[in-house]
């Protein structure tokens, strides 16, 4: 159900910083909004997100319900080798997505 | 997105009201944006002053707290509320003796006061990030930057919001 978009480079230098760019869809619902009949609408957030280069965890994200809907994250990293980058989503109700990036280095 | 225009045969045609949440819950997306329902009058109080300072101190600890090398970019107006742009960039050379360890990010009038927490190390190469938040009312903002050393830096920007996120009525 859920899309992802990134944006990434597919090559750089080794040592180069690069910027990772994600967007996902979700609604990031906080728990605190009242539906029609005046009830909270249960809180369904994704709760939060990491970055593996080559199985070394370089980034991670602690989200909230603070968080717009459909959410942007936006990082960088230092390209050390080629390989593959896996960027995963986690959150309530079982949220869970991942998305795999290769990148070469020279 | 296409579920939002269609409901079963078998039901009464959705009235406006359940179309406008059907479509919400259906289309996340737009959710937030158009088609939002009211906040309700029983929700927790928000974060106040107090509230964000001892979220802050459950980050920080006694430690100190000290001015610079954070830059906060938040604009100083945002005519909605349910998605502000923001970007926390740290002043640090990133290397494995002296670097950024982790962003954290809180609000003042929110339900809750924390935003988000981000955990980095030499290899982010660079201490930045950006994401898009949510923001209830006209308030102030705070990041926070623990450094390797286990110093803590800060900086604080405050926001105009024209529309907050989660009030406004369905029309």
């Amino acid at each position: 159900m859920s899309s992802v978009l990134v944006n990434a480079p597919r090559s750089a230098r080794r040592g180069d910083v690069i910027e990772i760019k994600t967007l996902i869809l979700h609604p990031m619902e906080s728990g605190f909004r009242a539906g029609a009949n005046g009830t909270l609408i249960p809180r369904d957030i994704i709760e939060r997100f990491t970055c593996a280069y080559n199985g070394v965890e370089v980034f991670r994200l602690a989200l909230s319900p603070a968080i717009a809907a459909n959410p942007f994250i936006a990082f960088s990293t230092v390209a050390t080798e080629t390989g593959t980058l896996v960027l995963r989503w986690t959150g309530d109700n079982g949220f869970a997505v991942e998305e795999t990036l290769s990148i070469a280095v020279e | 997105m296409k579920g939002a225009m269609t409901s079963p045969p078998d039901r009464p045609p959705p009235t406006r009201r359940i179309f406008l949440v059907r479509a919400t819950q259906a289309a996340g997306v737009l959710a937030m944006g158009a088609s939002g329902v009211a906040m309700s009058p029983a929700a927790p109080a928000s974060a106040t002053p107090d509230s964000l300072q001892a979220a802050i101190r459950t980050v920080v600890g006694s430690a100190p707290l000290r001015d610079g090398k954070v830059t906060l970019d938040l604009p100083p107006l945002a005519e909605n509320g349910n998605s502000v742009p923001l970007t926390v960039s740290v002043d640090s050379p990133m290397t494995p003796t002296d670097h950024v360890r982790a962003i954290h990010v809180f609000n003042e009038k929110n339900p809750q006061p924390h935003v988000m927490s981000a955990v980095l190390g030499p290899r982010a190469g660079r201490a930045q990030i950006s994401v898009r938040i949510k923001l209830n009312d006209s308030q102030k903002v705070v990041a926070i930057a623990e450094t390797s050393a286990g110093d803590f830096w800060t900086a604080s920007a405050d926001i105009v919001v024209t529309l907050a996120a989660c009030v406004e009525e369905p029309s």
